[in-house]
């Protein structure tokens, strides 16, 4: 059996990316490289307030002394970060105010990647902020939202429409100093979500962002901020895809989440960012810090995130659990196929008496893949009566990928239970057989023993987005098996 | 009619010749037995006519006139083909439900059918488990993780009957089987037995051959058929063993 053992492993073929178009588009650009000057520029494209700007150059100066982090178990190529592209907008007439001002390529772009701008056209209940390359192209259901004292807009808006806020919240969660791509972020980010939600609201409807990287050569850095006050509630969501192009992009995002007392967050991901061909070539490097805080009491923060695209993945999307009786949750799947590599995982970091956490992190490695979950649980010693329970599987489809877990524990306080497994498995010839024998196709039988594995990760998805990640997860190993 | 044509199959597996020139025709209605010491090729046998990618050095196998061992195992699966495993795998996080319900509606799709709604699909699931007295709570779980020997052996069986085969290889589908069991399996093939559709099973026990009646029973030894007979030569392997069967095929 030897034979068609090769065979499966050896026949990674196919891979389809279905989002890999580019629209050709008129661009607003700043010349490639970086220094004060551009940043100057950026915030003045922007319209920023004073404070933006030193907020800006701080990360910036502070950036320049620090160096690229190589600890995670990747293979991360030189980065020319002098040869990128910092900011890069579609062309149009200022911001625009309704749907008839947004350019129709826009439009188009975006009901392509299946996620329509006309309100009454998309899915019942979500308000979609758009983002393309460095702007934000279309916020719906704005009006709507404003009703119920909820500010839900582009990032850029927010520092000039809601300073105070921005002010407050912005770099109180993940510093700017916290690491390198953190400080890089800081310095050049140029558009994202912003999103709070005033106390005791529950916001009525998910609350998504998609992004798109369109133009060549342009990083894209993403800032995300969403502040829960006091006993409410929101449901986010962030989806993205990219072009396929030959190059390497960069994606360096920064999210922060503030829940106040008694405040629910719940914040999924489906990062489906160009993965690169199936010889490696091209594809995203999606270098992210995604923090929040459970800064009241009582509050909860709920990751859910499925990672199927980029190249290379370095993401800890972590909670501070500082609140007493605070609560987080972290689901992931994460996929590789070809060449990818992920090191990503969590960090559950709990200060507060009678915190929980839980972490549940499934990865799947294909083709030639490589697949790590790294995740800290700390238990700083006020933190009485900390809980943590850890659950890691790796599934393996062949025998050229790799799966690696690398647990760390740091507890000082001896009332803490803290409980970690780990499980790997594979994809059996026998199970695929099995399957086979009974009429179920190959792709189909990956499928389902995938999305079997993966349930209670996609299980927390909003409902209206775990359909589509369950054909993601299909579509993101076709061809990896038989 | 006639549905599958087995001439001179050889197949090897890690250079040792398994199957030696094996011959076997079957016609729709009947039921063949086959019996054989441990080792002998059956299960070979059932793996090769399912689609198992094994190494075939001679012989050619005809169902319905076509050539089976060009076919993919699904679709093999799809023109009727089943094979009830020796030895059912296990697919954690996969439910029953999901995975029949896929398996029955790439069925349909083959034949030019719409899939079964999900009330239909539960139905028929209702009927087939009675027939085959399955226990509900094993359906509601994931396809044979954690079933016991007779469980996995019954739920290749309801698998039989939501998907109504025409030609059933049934490998050793009675053994690990309590007598209440044995009849339930049995009912499950005779409920099946019609003109168009014909089972080949493959079993050590005579006791099986009294609740399915064969039409003919062979003697699979060393790679082929060295006897063939009807329904006594069971009850004559069951008396004398297999010694005096490899004296005649050493003479
Ligand atoms: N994957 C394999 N690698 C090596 N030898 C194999 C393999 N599969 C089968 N064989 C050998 O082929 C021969 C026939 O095996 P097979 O399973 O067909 O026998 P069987 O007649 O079904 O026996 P039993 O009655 O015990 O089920 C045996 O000697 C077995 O060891
Ligand atoms: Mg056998």
């Amino acid at each position: 059996m030897k034979k068609d053992k090769d065979k499966i492993l050896g026949k990674v073929t196919g891979d389809e990316y279905k989002f890999g178009f580019y629209t050709d588009i008129e661009q607003d650009s700043i010349g490639r490289g970086l220094n004060e000057d551009v940043i100057r520029k950026i915030s003045e494209k922007k319209n920023e307030p004073e404070f933006m700007l030193e907020y800006r150059l701080k990360a910036y100066r502070h950036w320049l002394n620090m160096e690229m982090p190589g600890w995670a178990n990747l293979n991360i190529p030189p980065i020319d970060y002098q040869d990128l592209i910092y900011y890069s907008a579609p062309k149009q007439k200022t911001k625009p105010g309704s749907l008839d001002e947004v350019d129709p390529e826009l439009i188009e772009t975006f009901n392509k990647l299946g996620i329509p701008l006309e309100e009454q056209k998309h899915l019942a209940g979500v308000a979609v902020d758009a983002v393309m390359d460095s702007v934000s192209v279309k916020t719906t259901f704005k009006e709507t939202l404003a009703d119920l004292g909820i500010i839900f807009c582009s990032f850029s808006e927010a520092v000039r429409e809601h300073p105070d806020l921005v002010k407050k919240y912005l770099g109180s969660v993940v510093p700017y100093a916290d690491n390198f791509f953190a400080a890089l972020n800081s310095a050049v980010f140029s558009d994202g979500s912003f999103c709070y939600i005033p106390k005791d609201v529950h916001c009525p409807m998910e609350l998504s962002t998609y992004f798109r990287i369109n133009a060549a050569n342009t990083g894209q850095f993403e800032r995300t901020l969403v502040v829960a006050e006091k006993g409410s509630y929101v449901s986010y969501m962030e989806g993205c895809t990219a072009p396929q192009r030959d190059e390497n992009q960069l994606h360096a995002a920064v999210v922060e989440i503030v829940a106040l007392d008694d405040a629910h967050v719940k914040y999924a991901t489906v990062q489906n960012w160009y993965p690169g061909d199936k010889e490696g070539k091209g594809g995203i490097y999606n270098f992210v810090t995604k923090r929040g805080i459970c800064k009241g009491d009582n509050s909860k923060i709920s990751w859910a995130q499925v990672e199927t695209g980029s190249s290379i993945t370095w993401k800890y999307p972590g909670t501070v659990l500082k609140g007493n009786n605070s609560k987080s949750e972290f689901y992931s799947v994460a996929v590789t196929n070809n060449h990818q590599q992920a090191d990503t995982g969590t960090k559950m970091i709990h200060l507060g008496k009678n915190t929980s956490s839980i972490i549940v992190s499934k990865g799947i490695s294909a083709g030639y893949s490589n697949n790590s979950y790294r995740g800290l649980v700390k238990v700083a010693r006020g933190a009485g009566n900390a809980r943590n329970f850890s659950q890691c599987d790796s599934l393996l489809l062949g025998d050229k990928c790799g799966a690696h877990t690398f647990p760390y524990i740091e507890t000082d306080n001896k009332s803490a239970v803290v409980e970690h497994e780990a499980t790997t498995s594979k994809i059996g010839e026998d199970q695929i057989f099995y399957c086979n024998q009974r009429g179920i196709s190959t792709e189909d039988a990956v499928g389902l023993i995938v999305n079997g594995y993966a349930k209670e990760v996609l299980n927390k998805l909003p409902m209206e987005f775990a359909v589509e990640a369950q054909k993601l997860l299909q579509v993101s190993l076709e061809g990896s098996v038989g | 009619m006639q549905m599958l044509k087995i001439k001179d199959l050889r197949v090897t597996i890690e250079d040792q010749e398994i199957l030696k020139g094996f011959n076997l025709e079957v016609n729709a209605g009947e039921v063949h037995a086959i019996m054989g010491p441990n080792g002998s090729g059956k299960s070979t046998l059932a793996a090769v006519l399912a689609g198992r990618d094994l190494t075939v050095t001679g012989g050619k196998v005809l169902y319905n006139g076509e050539d089976l061992l060009e076919k993919s195992p699904e679709q093999r699966a799809k023109e009727g083909i089943f094979l009830g495993f020796q030895y059912p795998i296990e697919i954690p996080g996969v439910s029953m439900v999901n995975f029949l319900k896929t398996a029955v509606n790439e069925l349909r799709e083959s034949r030019g059918e719409k899939p079964l709604s999900a009330s239909d699909f539960l139905k028929l699931m209702r009927e087939k488990k009675e027939l085959v007295e399955i226990d509900s709570t094993l359906t509601n779980r994931s396809v044979n993780e954690g079933f016991s020997g007779g469980e996995k052996k019954k739920n290749e069986i309801f698998q039989m009957a939501m998907l109504e085969p025409k030609l059933a290889i049934l490998d050793e589908t009675d053994s690990g089987l309590d007598i209440d069991a044995l009849r339930i399996v049995a009912n499950g093939v005779n409920k099946l037995k019609s003109k168009e559709r014909a089972s080949i099973v493959i079993t050590h026990y005579q006791r099986l051959l009294d609740y399915i009646v064969p039409d003919f029973v062979h003697v699979l030894y060393d790679g082929r058929i060295v006897k063939s007979g009807d329904k006594d030569l069971a009850l004559l392997l069951e008396e004398k063993g297999y010694e005096w069967i490899k004296e005649e095929a050493g003479a």
